[in-house]
């Protein structure tokens, strides 16, 4: 790894986020006499009094969403393969998603939201995220190590039982908190507000900090915890670090969202396979991809079925499953996952 | 005082004490092999001294640190353990792989200085593996695979080697080639302790050599000796017959 690679990477990396973030505002779908069509606005709409000015700014906290919970769940996900040595570890597949939702419902079905307003709601998905990877630890672990099938049971484990709870707890409540629920466990971005964008950007941001200033030691971690030790990393130390962070960032991109599937998964197997696996290029280069990525999922989820809004959440895990599939049966990857630690 | 220091060393896995009452010491320059029967405790034994393992009772101290409590990057920087399995969970090329031993002289995101680029050409010549730098090493044949590895102990710059069976799936010509390398750098002023199954590269290139059998310190001393004796014929149950050719070269065979 030189400077000038990292920094070019990185470079290539801000513009190309730079550029979906600038344009996916613009775009979108308009009805008239004649149908619909897509429609750019042009840059000067964010002046008021300029055509197109208020459906701009209704996309705008949009955008800044995507932008935020993509490189969090990107970043997290990328970090979460690292410390597990697993190709397939992400907030889905360890169960963080489920738990989350289920918090989530919780709150829905016991009035939080009349209680505490929108934020109750955010605040108990972030509880369940980290209280589901607590669980999925401990459930996992063999003394002190945390071999990958065990992991990954317990990860299924784990979010079978919280969609079932959900489930129960969607069925003995009124339809408003119903509709609620789903808006919630699909991952909706419509109701993002401007302000939930800004209170999750300083947690947001300062854990990405931390995920990128212990990269040095997940590239360690790869050749396992005994080895990683021997060549001086504090594992102990750094796979709490980096779990509490990866725990953090999952909560607070729910709680913005909700639950958004494979993201943290897609992105960084994407980028190692471009990239190569050194993690103090991949996890930087997976925010920014996981933030572009996201964005232009969601802009696909306004547009791709004219005057259907979809749930953005539903909309990457349609495109996500396969490429987990492809990953799943891969060779190498099953070896990895079901071979030794 | 030794460099590395074992007083009464006991170490259990489970209920069970695999390594009992081990005192020695090794100092600057000594170059210590380890033999004895699959099971005997080799590497329960060096896993304790690099600090990965708590010794139940006794005292193990690398350069006066004890390897359990001082900090790793510390521990890192004096002693340098080569495991006898090794995986990497992702697709690193080899000299990304080789460098991940400077870990411990590192700051900051640890772009490598030339020092650590210095130390890695030198560590992979060393060990022959230059010509595969750009190579990925999940792609390597298993002796290949193992000199990186070697390389890597080597590059990270530590006095004290701990090395699990260097040798094992090496062809013979790169196999003599590490015990000569180990040899020079013990000469040079390092130290090491490297268990082995290669009883004639032990018998020509070792200092001394420890003989463990069931967990205790069975037997020590020059090994010609050692793998003469009575105690080793015990242990592997089956006597090793020591000669020389008629070229003076050592070696040693199962009877």
């Amino acid at each position: 790894m030189t400077v000038a690679r990292l920094a070019v990477v990185l470079a290539l990396c801000v513009a190309a986020t730079a550029i979906v973030a600038a344009l996916a505002p613009l775009v979108g779908v308009v009805v008239d006499r004649s149908g619909w069509h897509f429609e750019l606005i042009a840059p000067s709409a964010l002046a008021a009094g300029e055509p197109g000015h208020a459906i701009l700014w209704v996309r705008i906290p949009r955008v800044l969403a995507a932008l935020e919970v993509g490189a969090a769940l990107a970043g997290a996900g990328c970090a979460l393969q690292a410390l597990l040595r697993n190709p397939l570890a992400e907030p889905f597949t360890l169960g963080i998603s489920s738990g989350a939702s289920l918090a989530a419902v919780l709150a829905i079905r016991l009035g939080i939201e009349s209680a505490f307003g929108i934020a109750g709601i955010g605040g108990a998905a972030l509880a369940g995220a980290v209280g589901t990877l607590v669980v999925v630890w401990q459930l996992a672990r063999i003394g002190k190590h945390l071999p990958p099938a065990t992991l990954v049971l317990a990860g299924v484990t784990m979010s079978m039982f919280c969609s079932s709870a959900s489930v129960l707890i969607q069925y003995t409540s009124d339809f408003t908190e119903v509709t609620h629920m789903l808006q919630w466990m699909l991952g909706g971005m419509e109701t993002v507000r401007l302000t939930t964008v800004g209170y999750a950007a300083l947690p947001i941001g300062a854990a990405l900090i931390v995920l990128i200033s212990h990269t040095r030691e997940l590239n360690a971690l790869a050749a396992g915890d005994e080895v990683a030790a021997s060549l001086g990393v504090a594992v102990g130390r750094t796979q709490t670090v980096i779990f509490a962070t990866a725990s953090l960032l999952v909560g607070a991109a729910i709680a913005v969202v909700g639950p958004i599937g494979f993201i943290g998964l897609v992105v960084p197997h994407a980028l190692r396979a471009l990239l190569g696996p050194d993690h103090r290029l991949l996890v930087p280069a997976s925010m920014f991809g996981g933030a572009a990525v996201l964005v232009v999922f969601d802009t696909l989820a306004r547009t791709v079925v004219p005057l259907h809004h979809l749930p953005t959440g539903a909309v990457t895990a349609v495109l996500g499953v396969p490429v987990f599939v492809a990953i799943l049966v891969g060779k190498k990857q099953r070896a990895l996952v079901w071979g030794h630690t | 005082m030794a460099w590395l220091t074992l007083t009464d060393v006991s170490v259990a896995l489970g209920e069970r004490d695999v390594v009992s009452g081990v005192s020695a010491e090794i100092d600057r320059g000594e170059l210590v092999v380890v033999v004895g029967p699959n099971g005997a405790g080799k590497t329960t034994l060096l896993r304790a001294i690099a600090g990965l393992l708590p010794p139940r009772v006794g005292a193990i101290r690398v350069l006066g640190h004890d390897p359990l409590r001082a900090p790793r990057r510390a521990i890192a920087q004096h002693l340098a353990y080569l495991p006898q399995r090794y995986e990497l969970a992702f697709p690193f090329a080899v000299e990304e792989v080789v460098l991940l031993g400077r870990y411990a002289r590192q700051r900051g995101i640890g772009l490598a200085s030339d020092d650590d680029l210095a130390a890695a050409t030198a560590a992979m010549a060393a060990c022959d593996v230059a010509h595969l730098a750009a190579r990925r090493f999940d792609k390597l044949s298993g002796g290949e695979a193992r000199r990186v590895i070697i390389a890597q102990a080597l590059c990270q710059g530590a006095k004290c080697l701990l090395l699990d069976e260097p040798t094992a799936g090496l062809d013979p010509a790169h196999a003599r080639a590490i015990f000569a390398l180990l040899r020079a750098h013990c000469d040079a002023g390092a130290a090491a302790l490297v268990v082995t199954h290669d009883l004639d590269l032990a018998l020509r290139y070792g200092g001394s050599m420890w003989l463990l059998a069931d967990g205790l310190l069975a037997a020590r001393g020059a090994p010609a000796h050692v793998l003469a004796s009575a105690a080793t014929q015990a242990a592997f149950r089956v006597p090793i017959h020591v000669g020389a050719l008629p070229s003076g070269m050592a070696f040693a065979v199962p009877a």
